[in-house]
């Protein structure tokens, strides 16, 4: 499904190098996690992934299904499948949450050749989604996160990829910010979503998530590189050691 | 930079072209004004209020020829709104394609035709205006009282059931006119007035809307598409206790546009909102100069004003809330911004509050801005295109002042047009 081999990013504006080499296969149907400290370079490789500006991608390369991502436009790459559950969900005034995903969906649509949906079918899929992550009717009223929590924020974030079904899920540190309640939510959500032609990339700073999202396969990334990559045992064994210990261990 | 002729010259000048007709119930009005027009002489660029502003077109005593051209496929505007139709022609009225002068609970005469004495006329004619030249200067607006041979006389007496329209077409290339409206709204009537249209290749105008008690004016402007049109306008509204103003104003285009607005909130618990949205496109100049006074109590004003701006067109805003002594509880509100969609545009502001109560709220603000790569991102990785990401962008800048707009039928047109707009000049 997504392929990153020696991906190596430099800042645009800053001879400051973040991403040194990372290499990472998520196939399909499965569920990778990305666990390491901050400032290792994660959110940096999602958006990067996912087409945001501000990054110089100085060799490497990412694909798709075998499509070179990195030359693709951002809206090209969420026509493909790729979504981007984001760290800071960003606010829109003036933007209605309806509006924006109905925006969003029929472009994508448009993209792939398909219809339009209609205004009946959209509502009734936004109802369906919505209920089911308890965001209300109100909440999608409002501009795009404007004076949303930071739970309802993230909980929207999942909203969009429960509507937008891509295939390439990458969710950035959808767990900080969450109570309990919240956690188990987005978490259901995320499940009620897998199945064998969608993969996830969870990149997330605390085991927590993954207890309710089982991974298949756990990488620690240090530095700009993936440093250790292992099975859902490395997650508990993060959390129990802190990366000191493992990073120490690499070092030697 | 020296001013190219002595004002008391460009005066002159500009007088020179005119033709004073000085007769009927007018003509003491007329004189009036056109006294108070050579006392301060035509503006130049050392006028505290026209620095931001060339007003050198609006001084020639010709007006410069002006393409009819619009932006190709612009449609009309307010086309689908059951409305009553005064259609004015290069600022000619136009019986031919208006409907009859009828609608309920509103009396509607001509300037020009209405030879015999219009008492609630008479008492508005040019009053509001002259009120209006203190503490600024507005000499166009005394031009347009002491020239004007056309506009509409509109008493409203009750809820006039449907909006009444004056469609302005341009039609000869070198058109200058000059229009004066005056409307009266009774106590407890409502109406709306909906403008649209360039009018012609220059156009100088007055209205003045005296709403008495508990009445209400809403008046939605459209002006463009032309390009080269140019055109310095100004409302003059007094507001009587629990009366409401609300006017909004859409600019797409035009080369030099003044709009000035001079709102008195006189009674107690009167409300006043003035909103505007203007895009622009290369060769535009667009100024908004608003003065809002506050001298009953308990009373609320908005201005809203959003500027879109790009290929080195320049926005200006001057507005102002006076909060006179003794109006407390004022409730003061002004908002200008630009969004600028490239370096060679320019926004300049001017915000001012002055306030002699002290049991009032007033805020004010100014910004001037590109386009949130942050947020143009966000939409973009969720499959939303550039373009289309970009011109819902702009949309959300202006729907502060799109919402102004109470009537929903008409803030859809408006709404539509600004899109087509974007449509056609997308970056
Ligand atoms: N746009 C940027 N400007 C400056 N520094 C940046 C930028 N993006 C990322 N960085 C830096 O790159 C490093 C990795 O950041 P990030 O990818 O956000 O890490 P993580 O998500 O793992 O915490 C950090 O040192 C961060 O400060
Ligand atoms: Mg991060």
């Amino acid at each position: 499904m997504l392929e990153i081999k020696n991906l190596h990013v430099k800042l645009e504006d800053e001879d400051k190098v973040i991403l040194k080499g990372v290499n990472l296969t998520v196939e399909a149907g499965k569920v990778h996690a990305i666990m390491g400290p901050n400032g290792s370079g994660k959110s940096t490789l999602s958006y990067v992934l996912s087409g945001r500006g501000g990054y110089v991608v100085t060799d490497g390369s990412a694909t798709m299904d075998g499509h070179e991502l990195l030359g693709m436009e951002p809206e090209e790459r969420a026509a493909a499948g790729l979504f981007l559950a984001f760290q800071y969900p960003v606010e829109i005034p003036g933007v209605g949450n309806m509006t924006f995903l109905r925006t969003a969906l029929n472009a994508q649509r448009k993209a792939r050749g398909e219809d339009e949906i209609s205004a009946g079918d959209f509502l009734k899929l936004v109802r369906e989604k919505a209920k089911a992550l308890k965001i209300d009717a109100d909440m999608m009223k409002r501009p795009v996160n404007v004076g949303f929590s930071g739970g309802e924020k993230k909980r929207n974030e999942i909203l969009q990829m429960a509507i937008l079904e891509p295939k390439m899920c990458i969710l950035d540190e959808t767990d900080s910010g969450l109570d309990v309640d919240a956690l188990k939510l987005v978490s259901d959500g995320v499940n009620a979503l897998r199945d064998a032609g969608r993969s996830f990339l969870v990149i997330t700073h605390y085991q927590r998530l993954l207890d309710h999202i089982t991974p298949d396969v756990v990488h620690i990334m240090a530095n700009g590189r993936i440093v250790k990559t292992g099975g859902p045992e490395l997650a508990l064994e993060v959390e129990k050691n802190g990366y000191a210990d493992l990073l120490d261990a690499e070092a030697v | 930079m020296a001013e190219a002729k002595p004002k008391d010259d460009r005066t002159a000048a500009r007088l020179a072209g005119l033709s004073f007709a000085n007769e009927g119930w007018q003509a003491p009005a007329r004189g009036d004004a056109l006294a108070r027009l050579t006392a301060m002489g035509v503006p130049g660029r050392r006028d505290e209020y026209w620095r931001y502003t060339d007003p050198a077109s609006f001084n020639a005593p010709e007006a410069m020829a002006a393409s009819t051209a619009g932006d190709g496929d612009d449609r009309p505007v307010f086309e689908g709104i059951d409305r009553l139709k005064l259609v004015f022609v290069d600022g000619v009225f136009d019986a031919a394609a208006s409907d009859p002068l009828a609608l309920d609970h509103v009396e509607i005469s001509l300037l020009g035709a209405a030879q015999s004495d219009i008492h609630w006329a008479r008492d508005l004619y040019g009053v509001l205006e002259a009120r209006g030249q203190v503490p600024v200067k507005r000499p166009f607006a005394a031009l347009g009282t002491a020239f004007a041979t056309e506009g509409v006389l509109l008493r409203v007496t009750g809820a006039v059931p449907k909006p009444v329209a004056l469609i302005y077409i341009h039609r000869a290339e070198t058109s200058d006119a000059i229009l004066h409206h005056c409307i009266r709204v009774e106590p407890g009537a409502e109406v709306t007035i909906l403008e649209s249209g360039p009018a012609a290749a220059r156009l100088t105008k007055v209205m003045e809307v005296d709403v008495a008690e508990g009445g209400r004016f809403h008046h939605i402007r459209a002006q463009g598409p032309d390009h080269e049109r140019r055109a310095c306008t100004h409302i003059f509204a007094r507001v009587a206790g629990k009366g409401l103003f609300k006017s909004f104003t859409l600019t797409a285009n035009g080369v030099m546009t003044r709009n000035e607005a001079v709102i008195e909130l006189v009674g107690d618990d009167a409300v006043a909102h003035v909103a505007g949205a203007a895009v622009g496109d290369g060769r535009f100049h667009h100024d908004d100069t608003v003065f809002v006074t506050h001298q009953g109590q308990a009373c609320e004003s908005r201005q809203v004003f959003k500027k879109v701006l790009k290929n080195g067109a320049t926005g200006v805003f001057q507005g102002k809330i006076l909060v006179k002594p003794g109006a407390q509880k004022t409730d003061g509100y002004q908002i200008s911004q630009s969004l600028l969609l490239d370096d060679d545009s320019v926004f300049l502001a001017k915000p001012e509050l002055e306030i002699y109560a002290d049991d009032v709220k007033c805020s004010h603000g100014s910004t001037s801005g590109a386009i949130d790569e942050t947020a143009l991102f966000y939409l973009r990785s969720r499959g939303v295109p550039l373009k289309a990401a970009q011109s819902l962008l702009v949309l959300a800048f202006l729907a502060e002042a799109i919402q102004e707009i109470e009537n929903e039928e008409i803030a859809e047109d408006i709404q539509q047009l600004l899109e087509a707009w974007l449509a056609r000049h997308e970056h």
